[in-house]
């Protein structure tokens, strides 16, 4: 056994699980580099915990492969496969001490005496829980029982570390806490990671890159920053983060940019996603903070009736309506705007990217 | 709302158990301290008789015995029953509960006369051994100890498996994955993690199906016989046989005390690994 754990390639190939008739996931492809941190993100049901759990070996898939370091793991029990699990109830062991929950993972691989002490003392002066050796997890708080959760999974250097929504029983200061804890821990460590989550900002906060999950499948997997600013699918865009959403129809296509006519009514040239054809019906989708507001009409802005203005920290949020009936969100900078009554335009702000999507009608 | 306290709700519960519960122990007690069956001369004579004749302790030990071996056997079987019961999907699960309370649900009576078919000469188990080879002639279960133990291990099963399936389905599934997660085997998870947590279920089930399985009297003269004597058959015949009534009171408390000694030092036991359920 190492004494540093070196960060592990996770390979997920073409996996599918079925529960029943049902898929759970269905065909997950993920190619995980050394020391990286990825979080499956996804709404509840969408098989991003059943994937975690095929990982650990608990569940076993109807087809596809997992790989740690190039050599498949399928074949192993969980028992045999060294990843590390931290639950979302840490599921200590409530009839043991701190030290001897610590200790548990030592003595199941036949490490005795001093060694076992030794690594216990390290690991919990690694979490910060020195002093709580000799305690029962129930006398913990929350945040300290999913520390000596952690310690105990960490103590027997696991190749992989998973985490099952580890932050949501957590208040919301202590989870910011326990965030940026969690994150120090597996850049000392070199651990690849994954953390499930169904909450987005934990998921951009703490992740390298996010495979956000719909349905069993994966559909996008990528920088936090690209799968906010370059949603690739509807879902994404409406998963992640908030977005305003406005109807339109491609007038003219020339090479990669299209012209669109909002139903709103203003006409916008942007680049095309492949697949579309004129008189596509499209749907265009606009982060708040990428839309402003004016008083002047113009060919590239539309009309709006205004609604409520809602001081949120420092920016401004403007609730609007389109004259098709969409509503709108717009951020701004919060500053005194003498005309503001009189900005009943809106349009496309200076370095927005909007993104288009093919629309069924 | 009337200033009746609370605890004034409890009386009509209270004065029945009182009247027939309280009131009889104590006459029973009185009635052990007279020397003739007739009841009329006070004296210690009865309990010189139990306590100074041998045969005595070695009913009283042949008792709890018997209830040690159905507690172990209903352990041995029922365990792994409940394992199998917790891994079991849920309409498995319904069936396997409706097999287990169906001891309850019968007459004591018939279940035992339905052994009587189970254990006899020519009944089913014999039969099958015979036809299998395994033997050469019948094995003698009725009026022996062994069939004795076999029936009420049936018999209180349920009284052992419900307890014990109540706290095991409590526990957090996820501690199984978590061990196995370190790098336990099934066996070590068995037996530092689910044994250890199912403790307060085991101890509750040991209490019931000893201070059942030592009193059962039907079971216990019906399948052992009259040459298997326990301590129920001891105060029957005392009571209603022999008509010796303070003779019969003084085996009657002797049960008592013996059953709930042990009961007391079981409940010892459990409520000192008890605390661990709600970890």
């Amino acid at each position: 056994m190492q004494s540093t754990p070196a960060g592990r390639t996770l390979d997920v190939e073409d996996l599918t699980v079925r529960y029943g008739q049902a898929l759970a996931v269905d065909g997950v492809t993920l190619a995980i580099e050394p020391g990286e941190v990825v979080a499956l993100l996804g709404p509840s049901g969408c098989g991003k915990t059943t994937l975690l759990r095929v990982i650990a070996g608990f569940v076993r898939q109807a087809g596809g492969r997992v790989r740690v370091d190039g050599a498949t793991i399928d074949h192993l029990p969980a028992n045999q496969r060294n990843i590390g699990i931290v639950f979302q109830n840490y599921a200590l062991f409530p009839h043991m001490t701190v030290a001897e929950n610590v200790a548990y993972g030592l003595h199941a691989r036949g490490m005795r005496g001093p060694e076992v002490l030794a690594q216990v003392s390290r690991f919990l002066d690694i979490v910060q829980l020195g002093g709580f050796r000799e305690r029962l997890p129930r006398q913990l708080s929350g945040g300290q029982q999913q520390r000596v959760a952690l310690a105990r999974a960490l103590a027997v250097e696991p190749s992989i570390l998973l985490l099952d929504e580890p932050f949501a029983a957590l208040d919301r200061n202590l989870r910011l806490d326990m965030q940026i804890e969690v994150k120090r821990l597996q850049r000392t460590l070199g651990l690849t990671t994954i953390l499930v989550t169904h909450d987005q900002d934990e998921a951009m906060s703490v992740a390298d890159r996010i495979a956000v999950m719909n349905r069993g499948r994966v559909e996008q997997f990528d920088t936090p920053v690209a799968i906010y600013d370059r949603p690739q699918t509807l879902f994404v865009n409406g998963f992640i983060g908030t977005t305003n959403l406005l109807n339109g129809r491609v007038a003219a296509l020339d090479g990669g940019t299209a012209t669109v006519a909002l139903d709103a009514g203003a006409t916008l040239r942007l680049p095309a996603p492949t697949g579309l054809s004129t008189g596509a019906p499209v749907m265009l989708s606009v982060r708040p903070e990428q839309l402003a507001l004016s008083q002047v009409p113009g060919p590239e802005s539309w009309r709006i009736e205004r609604g409520l203005s809602l001081p949120l920290g420092a920016q401004l949020v403007h609730e609007a309506r389109t004259t098709d009936g969409a509503s709108l969100k717009i951020v701004e900078p919060r500053r005194a705007s003498p005309a503001d009554a009189a900005r009943i335009y809106c349009m496309l702000a200076a370095d927005a990217h909007p993104t288009l999507f093919p629309r069924s009608t | 709302m009337n200033k009746l306290a609370e605890w004034q709700l409890t009386l009509p519960l209270a004065l029945a158990f009182a009247a027939i519960f309280l009131a009889p122990l104590l006459m029973l007690v009185g009635v052990s301290f007279f020397n003739d069956d007739k009841i009329t001369e006070p004296g210690f004579a009865q309990w010189a008789k139990f306590y100074g004749d041998p045969f005595s302790y070695k009913v009283i030990g042949d008792t709890m015995l018997l209830g040690v071996k159905t507690v172990c056997a209903t352990i041995l079987v029922g365990y792994p029953l409940a394992l199998v019961y917790l891994d079991a999907p849920q309409r498995l699960q319904k069936v396997l509960i409706f097999i287990i309370v169906m001891p309850l649900l019968l007459s004591v009576v018939v279940r035992t006369f339905a052994w009587i078919v189970v254990l006899g000469r020519e009944g089913v188990v014999n039969q099958l051994l015979l036809s299998l080879g395994i033997i050469s002639e019948p094995l003698r279960l009725l009026q022996t100890e062994l069939g004795l133990v076999i029936s009420l291990t049936q018999i209180e099963m349920p009284l052992m498996l419900l307890p014990l399936i109540s706290v095991m389905s409590r526990l957090d599934p996820n501690l199984r994955d978590a061990s196995a997660a370190l790098g336990a085997s099934r066996w070590r998870t068995l037996f530092t993690v689910i044994v250890p947590l199912s403790m307060p279920g085991l101890v509750a089930g040991c209490l019931l199906v000893f201070a059942s399985s030592t009193t059962a009297f039907i079971s216990q003269t019906v399948i052992g016989g009259v040459r298997l004597i326990y301590l129920p058959l001891l105060i029957w015949q005392q009571s209603l046989v022999v008509f010796n009534w303070p003779f019969a009171a003084v085996v009657s408390i002797s049960l008592l005390v013996s059953v709930l000694t042990v009961v007391s030092a079981l409940s010892w036991l459990g409520r000192r690994s008890g605390g661990y359920v709600h970890g």
